[in-house]
């Protein structure tokens, strides 16, 4: 009896987060005659699947995807390079400080991004780095606290006899780190990719605030001007949204496994 | 695991003190952490002193800086009905949206946690709309909300009540609001379900012995020994609370009526808008600071309420912000 009453509370809640995104699905299919009814009509009579290539061609997504494409790649990489020798810094060595440097890159978590935003933006403007992708791949490549954290947490657990038996070989530090440690961090390193690819692609505020110019925009800032937009019908908004939902979706279904686990494990994305 | 590489450590003490000039050795390690520390300098440190800076200016994207002490702060609170309108909306949204995170997050966490069969699959279903961007979410529920085609209005109308326009109507847009934050909210969930996957089986048992039932249990068993997740995600809910941001943006604009002009809001303008750069680093250094405030309220007070495991009678310790979660990772 509990049992059944627990199925029908999961199905239900279940139906209730996936009807939004059914519905999204549903209306950028739809054609425009069917698209402001009432009561609306869940499933369309004919599926236009036109929608999404004419949808796309309202504005320029094709750029928009290199763009988001571009700042994606190199802000992953400069995390997971950087973070990774930031975090075996930690991890591995003693220095006078670390213990309080340390407890400096938790500290910045609780650093609210609006307090440094206003001069982030005076800064790069002073670069002559507005309106390009700079500002949304540069500071990646200089590490970031939460990332920093779960792969120092990481290397903490890999044995350091396995260090001393590299050191004995003759190997260097930066050494031991290409080609002992790396190799066994994968499922970290995973995570923090997968991490990276998905904050990058979503990032709204961002390319928001850094850039201004139509050539420059990424998916989300191209999806967020379809909106007042003249004559840009439901269904292509829709159309759009579906299609930049699929890679973080795909990514997600892949990589399932360790994000479960790694936001279980530290708790910290938010 | 900390414990295994002390051990090893302990086991080959010799090899320890002889590694260990090595390990010390001079601007090796400064070298591994260094895009850190020049990342903090320029894009954290300096940015963060540097808005303290620009708080006690006049400081107009372009055209001439003035000094003006703490004319920016004075003005926001004593001639600026804005600044209180935004701060008002934001505390209202924290305060429906806080409490409701934590409930529908563990609520869900529960459910999840009853061992029946396929709950991954419903994980993942709860889960899934905290995949997608902030503004792909936008989009879906300004349609969902729509007042004359929306599905939920659809739905109302068939239990016979007329839903209004939720955006556009003053006293429904910052609950529309709340409602879409939760619907974004997975990690919340999954942090509780590793929280409640922690708690050993045996005190359940030894609760039911007792003759607790269901409803005792919970109170007496898991939310005690969930209270240091269910601060970390106290903290966490508050601090996005208020920067929420792109939701104001793209569902409403802020409007009707400035009902749903969030703080972060007033301060994007501020900036962005009205290019008044040192009146909205003030309006940021105002919510920092009040974000500080609450969150040192919100420790204060788990030495009240938090139970932590293993730490007999002393003072929970304020570093282990993450609730002894760390301690597994």
């Amino acid at each position: 009896m509990k049992r059944l009453l627990v199925y029908a509370l999961l199905i239900f809640i279940s139906l209730l987060f996936a009807a939004p995104l059914f519905w999204a699905v549903t209306t950028a299919l739809k054609s425009p005659s069917e698209l402001y009814l009432f009561p609306p009509k869940w499933i369309p009579t004919t599926w236009q699947f036109s929608n999404f290539a004419e949808a796309w061609t309202i504005q320029p997504f094709t750029l928009f995807l290199k763009n988001t494409l571009i700042v994606t790649l190199l802000s992953t990489i400069g995390q997971l390079v950087s973070c990774t020798l930031v975090a075996y810094g930690f991890a591995r060595f003693e220095f006078k400080g670390r213990n309080a440097l340390f407890l400096v890159v938790l500290a910045t978590m609780m650093i609210p991004w609006e307090v440094t935003m206003i001069p982030q933006y005076m800064e790069f403007n002073y670069l002559g780095w507005i309106n390009t992708l700079k500002p949304l791949i540069v500071p990646s490549w200089f590490g970031s606290a939460y990332y920093i954290f779960l792969l120092r947490q990481f290397i903490l657990t890999l044995p350091r006899e396995l260090d001393e038996a590299a050191t004995i070989d003759g190997a260097s530090k930066f050494g031991i780190l290409a080609r002992i440690i790396v190799p066994l961090m994968g499922p970290s390193l995973i995570l923090v990719g997968v991490f990276q690819v998905m904050s990058c692609w979503n990032d709204y505020l961002g390319p928001l605030i850094f850039l201004n110019d139509q050539s420059k925009y990424t998916l989300t800032l191209g999806l967020s001007q379809f909106k007042g937009m003249f004559g840009v019908d439901m269904q292509s908004i829709m159309a759009i949204t579906c299609l930049i939902s699929i890679p973080p979706l795909a990514v997600f279904f892949f990589a399932q496994r360790y994000i479960v686990g790694g936001i279980a494990n530290t708790g910290i994305k938010g | 695991m900390a414990q295994t590489y002390r051990q090893t450590a302990g086991n080959n003490a010799a090899s320890f003190t002889l590694g260990r000039r090595r390990r010390w050795g001079g601007a090796v390690p400064y070298l591994f952490i260094f895009p850190w520390i020049f990342g903090f300098l320029v894009f954290t440190l300096g940015p963060l002193l540097f808005s303290l800076v620009i708080s006690f200016f006049d400081w107009p994207i372009v055209g001439q800086v003035h000094f003006i002490g703490l004319g920016n702060y004075a003005s926001m609170f004593t001639d600026d009905p804005l600044f209180w309108k935004s701060f008002g909306v934001t505390l209202k949204f924290a305060a429906l949206f806080v409490p409701l995170n934590i409930v529908v997050a563990l609520g869900l966490a529960i459910l999840l946690n009853q061992g029946t069969r396929g709950s991954a699959i419903f994980r993942t279903a709860f889960y899934l709309p905290s995949v997608i961007s902030g503004v792909a979410l936008a989009m879906i529920w300004s349609w969902v909300y729509s007042g004359d085609y929306g599905i939920l209005n659809y739905f109302l109308s068939i239990i016979g009540v007329q839903g209004p326009d939720w955006l556009n109507d003053t006293k429904w847009s910052l609950v529309a609001m709340v409602v879409a934050s939760l619907w974004g909210q997975g990690s919340m969930m999954l942090v509780f379900l590793a929280g409640l996957k922690g708690i050993p089986k045996d005190l359940y048992e030894s609760a039911s012995i007792d003759g607790a039932g269901a409803i005792r249990q919970f109170f007496s068993v898991t939310i005690p020994m969930l209270s240091p997740t269910i601060l970390f995600n106290l903290i966490t809910s508050i601090i996005a609370a208020f920067q929420q941001l792109t939701l104001a943006l793209l569902l409403t604009g802020g409007g009707p009526m400035k009902a749903t002009y969030f703080y972060a809001m007033y301060m994007y303008e501020n900036a962005f808008k009205y290019y008044k750069m040192g009146y909205s680093a003030a309006n940021a250094w105002f919510m920092f600071l009040i974000v500080l405030a609450l969150t040192f309220l919100v420790f204060k007070s788990s030495e009240a309420w938090v139970f932590y495991e293993g730490e007999m009678k002393r003072k929970p310790q304020k570093k282990s912000k993450s609730g002894g979660k760390v301690k597994s990772a």
